[in-house]
């Protein structure tokens, strides 16, 4: 089973793409995204040398409507922040110390940080024990170390970590 | 009506990839100037792209749902190149507004200090033999010469 679909997550993935890149429902695209979804899994099988499990799909769905609102968000406070007078801002570098071990979780968080409000993830330190961010403008480190934690690393944690 | 709709977000989409471009010019340094383009674009090209698929969708007689795609690439790469764009700064050392921690220095330094020791090491031997023949030894000259050539490729600390 294992050796027939070794990534049950990116058959259905590389289906969906296929179907958008060629823009339609046809039999005959589902049928050619299905060999491909299956395809490319088993021959690239060693390029993977993590098992990507989802464990909690509810939990990643809110996850990524609260990433979507959070985007929406940053796009407004950083348009506000370069518009206003640059020589206010208080750029500064925060070190986020990490609870996640695996390295997907790691990078979906490195780049939720960077695309939700003033921050930046600029470094992973070379043990992943913590990752180094970059804000914009921010007085409160303490503050933002525990809303990256609570608001991303925690519903990450329980999607691809829990036991 | 739909007009309208659309237009609307067209230039929402506009303003917005403008003033992260904006951002690139007003912003002081390059950590601060990464967040434009991360950030403010993201909504910028991710507007067009709805209003390129409503209109698509709508006047051709096909949905069109190409650009889902591509605003998923866009978020899934954007983040990357900046990571690797600010990774590569804080190698390089280079001058920041914010104070870079210092882990992150000694992190540069480590592989300088070495080669400096071993420059220093060099050249205290080279002394020593100098001091105690009256002429300098053939042996101590290729390690001068080695830790000369290796010294300047070292990054410089003193800019950060």
């Amino acid at each position: 089973m294992t050796r027939l679909l070794p990534h049950p997550v990116l058959t259905p993935v590389l289906v969906l793409i296929w179907l958008l890149l060629n823009n339609s429902i046809n039999t005959g695209q589902i049928l050619l995204g299905l060999i491909f979804g299956w395809a490319i899994p088993v021959l690239t099988i060693h390029f993977w040398p993590e098992a990507v499990s989802i464990r909690k799909p509810l939990v990643l769905l809110r996850y990524i409507t609260v990433l979507f609102h959070d985007i929406i968000m940053a796009n407004f406070t950083v348009a506000r922040l370069i518009l206003g007078n640059p020589d206010k801002l208080h750029p500064i570098f925060i070190k986020v110390p990490l609870d996640l071990t695996s390295d997907l979780a790691i990078s979906l968080l490195a780049n939720s940080i960077t695309l939700t409000p003033g921050t930046l993830s600029a470094r992973l330190s070379d043990d992943q024990s913590y990752l180094l961010v970059h804000a914009l403008n921010e007085t409160d480190p303490d503050t933002l170390v525990a809303t990256i934690k609570q608001r991303y690393e925690n519903p990450l944690k329980e999607i691809f970590e829990s036991c | 009506m739909l007009d309208f709709l659309l237009s609307i977000l067209v230039l929402t989409g506009a303003s917005f990839a403008f003033i992260g471009s904006l951002g690139l010019i007003r912003l002081k340094d390059l950590y601060t100037r990464l967040h434009g383009p991360t950030k403010a674009t993201t909504l910028g090209v991710g507007s067009l792209l709805i209003a390129s698929a409503i209109y698509f969708s709508i006047y051709s007689e096909q949905i069109s749902l190409h650009e889902f795609l591509i605003t998923i690439f866009l978020f899934i790469t954007a983040p990357v190149s900046a990571h690797l764009l600010a990774k590569a700064a804080l190698h390089l050392g280079l001058p920041s507004l914010a104070e870079i921690p210092k882990a992150e220095e000694a992190d540069q330094t480590e592989m300088t200090e070495t080669v400096q020791t071993g420059a220093t090491e060099a050249f205290e031997k080279n002394e020593r033999i100098g001091s105690d023949n009256a002429s300098p030894d053939e042996k101590a000259r290729p390690a001068e010469s080695k830790s000369i050539t290796k010294t300047p490729r070292t990054p410089d600390q003193t800019q950060s």
